[in-house]
C-alpha cells in the first residue's frame, strides 16, 4: 500500500480540515481563501510529482496513471478559479465562511478520486463524496430559492445513486468482481450478452448521465443552476461534468471494453437528444443562469459525441473540449458574476447597454459566449473541429450533421446576449467594480480560451498521451 | 428451498416500490424514506450475491452503502428543514418559486 500514491487528495483533506478549523480562531476571514488556494497549489505539486507513472494501491482500487492526473489538473485549476470567483461573495456571507471553502476542496477530493479509481465500490464512494458536498453548497444561501435548488438536486441525485447502485449490483453479481480489470475477464469469457448485464449497463449509464446531466436525466440542471450561488453553478457545471465523463470513460473503456452491446451507439443517441433539447429550450429563457444550465445540457450533447466515437481520437477530443469548456464556462460565469454584483440580477434584460459601463466584463462575457458557440478563433471552435472530426472518422455522419445544425441554433441564444449588450441603450451610467481576485480569474480564463484557440496543438498532444492510459 | 432468485426478486419488488414512492409522494420526507427503501433493496441484492458467490466484497459493499445513505439522509434532512424554515410546509408540490 503505497500512502503517496494518494498524497494530492490526503494533502487536499487536509488543508479542508484546517481551513473550518482556522474559521474558528482567527477574525479576519480573508486569510481562509489564501489557506484554500495554497491547499489546492500544494495538492497540484504533489499531482506534478506522481506524473509520468502507471501505479495501483489499495488492492487495485485506486489507479495512478496519465488519465487521472490529467483530471486531478483540470479539477484543481477548476476549484481555484472557483474560490477566486467567491472571495467576493464569501466575504459577504456572515456565518460558515470556512465550511463554504472546505466543501469546495472536499468536493474537488472527491472528483479527483473519481478519476482514479478502478473499482466499483470507490467509484460509488468518491461519486458521493463530490455529491453530498454539492448538495450543502447548493443549499448554502438562506433564501428559498438556494434551498430549494438543494432539495431538488439532493432528490434526483440521490435517486439517481439508488439506480447506479442496483447497476452495479447486477454487475457484481454477474461477473463476481468489483474491479474493472476483472470484469472485463469475466465479460469477455462468460456473462457475454446476458439480458441481466445489459439491464446493468443501463442502469449504470443512468447513474452516470445524472452526473454529466444527459437526457432524460436533466431536469435538474436549470433549477439547480438557477438557485445555487453562482460560483457554485460554475463549479457544478465545469468540474461535476468532467468527473462523470472521466467515470464513464474509465468504467465503459476498462471494464465493458469487450461486451457486444454497442454501447457507444447508446451514447450516440442520448447525445444527438441531449444536445437538441437543450438548444431549444435555451432559446426561451430570460435567466441568463438559466439558459446557461441549457447551455451547459447541450454541451454535455456534444462532449457525449467523444464517447460515441469509441476510438482514442474520440477520447482525445473528449478531454480537449472538457479543457476548452472548463476555461470558456468558467469566464462566461465569472463574467456574470461581476455584472451581477452591480446589478442585482440574472436577468438578461438587465444587461442592457452593459458595454457602456463595463466595457471590459462585457467583451470578455462576449469572447466567452462566442467560444460557446464555436466560432474562429475561441477555444470552443477548435475543440468542436476535433470531436467532430472523431464522430466523422468513426462513420458517425448523422451525428456530425446534427451537431453541426445544433451549433446553428445555439448561436441564436448565445450572440443574443451579446446584442443586448453591445447594441441597446444602457439602463445607467454607473460603472461596474469588480474585485481584484474576480479580474485576476476572469482575465485567466480569456487567455486560456485565446491560446487553447489559437495553438490547440500542445493541449491536444497532452491529450493524446494521456488517453493512452486507458487503451481502446 | 429459498435460492438466490427469490431475494433478487424480493430486491426487484422493494426498488419498484421506492420508484414508486419516489414518483407519487408529494411529501419531502416521505421521497427520502421511499429512497432508502430502493437502497435497501441494493443492499439485499448485494448480500445475496455476496452469500451465492461466497465473496465478501457484496458484505463491505452494502455496509459502505449504509454508511454513505446516512450521511445523504442527514443532509437531506437538514435541507429539508431549511425549507420548513423559509415556507412552512415540506409539500415538494408547492416548491415551486422555479419551475421544474
Amino acid at each position: 500500500m503505497n500512502l503517496y500514491l494518494l498524497s494530492p487528495e490526503i494533502s487536499l483533506t487536509a488543508f479542508a480540515i484546517l481551513v473550518i478549523l482556522l474559521d474558528l480562531v482567527i477574525k479576519r476571514k480573508g486569510i481562509l481563501v489564501y489557506v484554500s488556494i495554497l491547499g489546492l497549489i500544494t495538492s497540484a505539486v504533489f499531482a506534478a510529482t506522481l506524473w509520468g507513472g502507471e501505479a495501483t494501491t489499495f488492492g487495485g482500487m485506486l489507479v495512478v496513471d496519465g488519465f487521472s492526473i490529467f483530471f486531478k489538473f483540470l479539477f484543481i485549476g477548476v476549484a481555484i478559479m472557483v474560490v477566486l470567483a467567491s472571495v467576493d461573495y464569501v466575504s459577504r456571507i456572515k456565518r460558515f465562511q470556512g465550511e463554504y471553502l472546505a466543501l469546495i476542496l472536499l468536493s474537488a477530493v472527491g472528483m479527483m478520486l473519481m478519476a482514479s479509481t478502478g473499482e466499483l465500490v470507490s467509484i460509488y464512494i468518491s461519486l458521493e463524496l463530490t455529491g453530498i458536498s454539492l448538495y450543502v453548497l447548493t443549499g448554502f444561501l438562506k433564501d428559498p430559492k438556494s434551498s430549494e435548488a438543494g432539495l431538488k438536486y439532493l432528490l434526483l441525485g440521490a435517486v439517481a445513486s439508488a439506480v447506479l447502485l442496483y447497476g452495479m449490483a447486477m454487475v457484481f453479481g454477474l461477473t463476481g468482481t468489483t474491479h474493472l480489470g476483472d470484469i472485463a475477464t469475466a465479460v469477455s469469457s462468460g456473462a457475454l450478452g446476458s439480458p441481466a448485464l445489459l439491464m446493468g449497463i443501463v442502469l449504470l449509464v443512468a447513474g452516470f448521465g445524472f452526473k454529466i446531466a444527459c437526457v432524460p436525466f436533466q431536469m435538474w440542471v436549470p433549477d439547480v443552476y438557477e438557485g445555487a450561488p453562482t460560483p457554485i453553478t460554475a463549479y457544478l457545471s465545469v468540474a461535476s461534468k468532467a468527473a462523470g465523463f472521466a467515470v464513464i470513460l474509465r468504467v465503459f473503456y476498462t471494464a465493458f471494453g469487450p461486451v457486444s452491446l454497442d454501447w457507444g451507439m447508446i451514447f450516440a443517441v442520448l447525445g444527438a437528444i441531449t444536445m437538441t433539447l437543450g438548444n431549444i429550450v435555451a432559446i426561451p429563457q430570460t435567466n441568463i443562469k438559466r439558459m446557461l444550465g441549457y447551455s451547459s445540457i447541450a454541451q454535455a450533447g456534444y462532449l457525449m459525441m467523444g464517447l460515441a466515437a469509441v476510438s482514442s481520437l474520440g477520447q482525445s477530443g473528449l478531454l480537449f473540449f472538457l479543457v476548452s469548456y472548463a476555461f470558456t464556462n468558467l469566464g462566461a460565469f465569472i463574467a456574470i458574476i461581476a455584472i451581477s454584483n452591480k446589478v442585482d440580477s440574472d436577468m438578461i434584460a438587465d444587461y442592457r447597454g452593459m458595454a457602456r459601463h463595463a466595457p471590459l466584463l462585457s467583451l470578455a462575457l462576449a469572447l466567452c459566449l462566442i467560444s460557446l458557440t464555436g466560432i474562429p478563433p475561441t477555444a470552443g471552435f477548435m475543440a468542436k473541429v476535433y470531436i467532430f472530426n472523431a464522430a466523422m472518422q468513426y462513420g458517425l455522419l448523422w451525428l456530425v450533421v446534427i451537431a453541426v445544425i445544433n451549433t446553428v441554433i445555439s448561436a441564436y441564444y448565445y450572440l443574443r446576449v451579446v446584442k443586448v449588450m453591445f447594441l441597446e441603450a444602457p439602463a445607467s451610467q454607473e460603472r461596474v467594480p469588480s474585485s481584484g481576485a474576480l479580474r485576476f480569474a476572469l482575465c485567466i480564463a480569456c487567455i486560456g480560451v485565446l491560446v487553447i484557440g489559437v495553438i490547440p496543438s500542445y493541449f491536444l498532444r497532452i491529450a493524446e498521451v494521456v488517453v493512452r492510459a486507458l487503451g481502446s | 428451498m429459498i435460492g438466490l432468485e427469490h431475494f433478487l426478486i424480493l430486491s426487484a419488488i422493494l426498488f419498484s416500490i421506492g420508484i414508486y414512492g419516489v414518483l407519487v409522494k408529494r411529501n419531502a420526507i416521505a421521497i427520502l424514506m421511499s429512497i432508502e427503501i430502493m437502497l435497501n433493496a441494493v443492499n439485499i441484492a448485494m448480500v445475496a450475491f455476496s452469500r451465492y458467490l461466497a465473496l465478501l466484497t457484496g458484505q463491505v459493499f452494502a455496509i459502505f452503502i449504509i454508511t454513505v445513505a446516512a450521511a445523504e439522509a442527514a443532509v437531506g434532512l437538514a435541507i429539508v428543514v431549511a425549507i420548513y424554515r423559509s415556507r412552512r410546509t415540506v409539500d415538494v408540490g408547492e416548491v415551486d418559486l422555479m419551475k421544474w
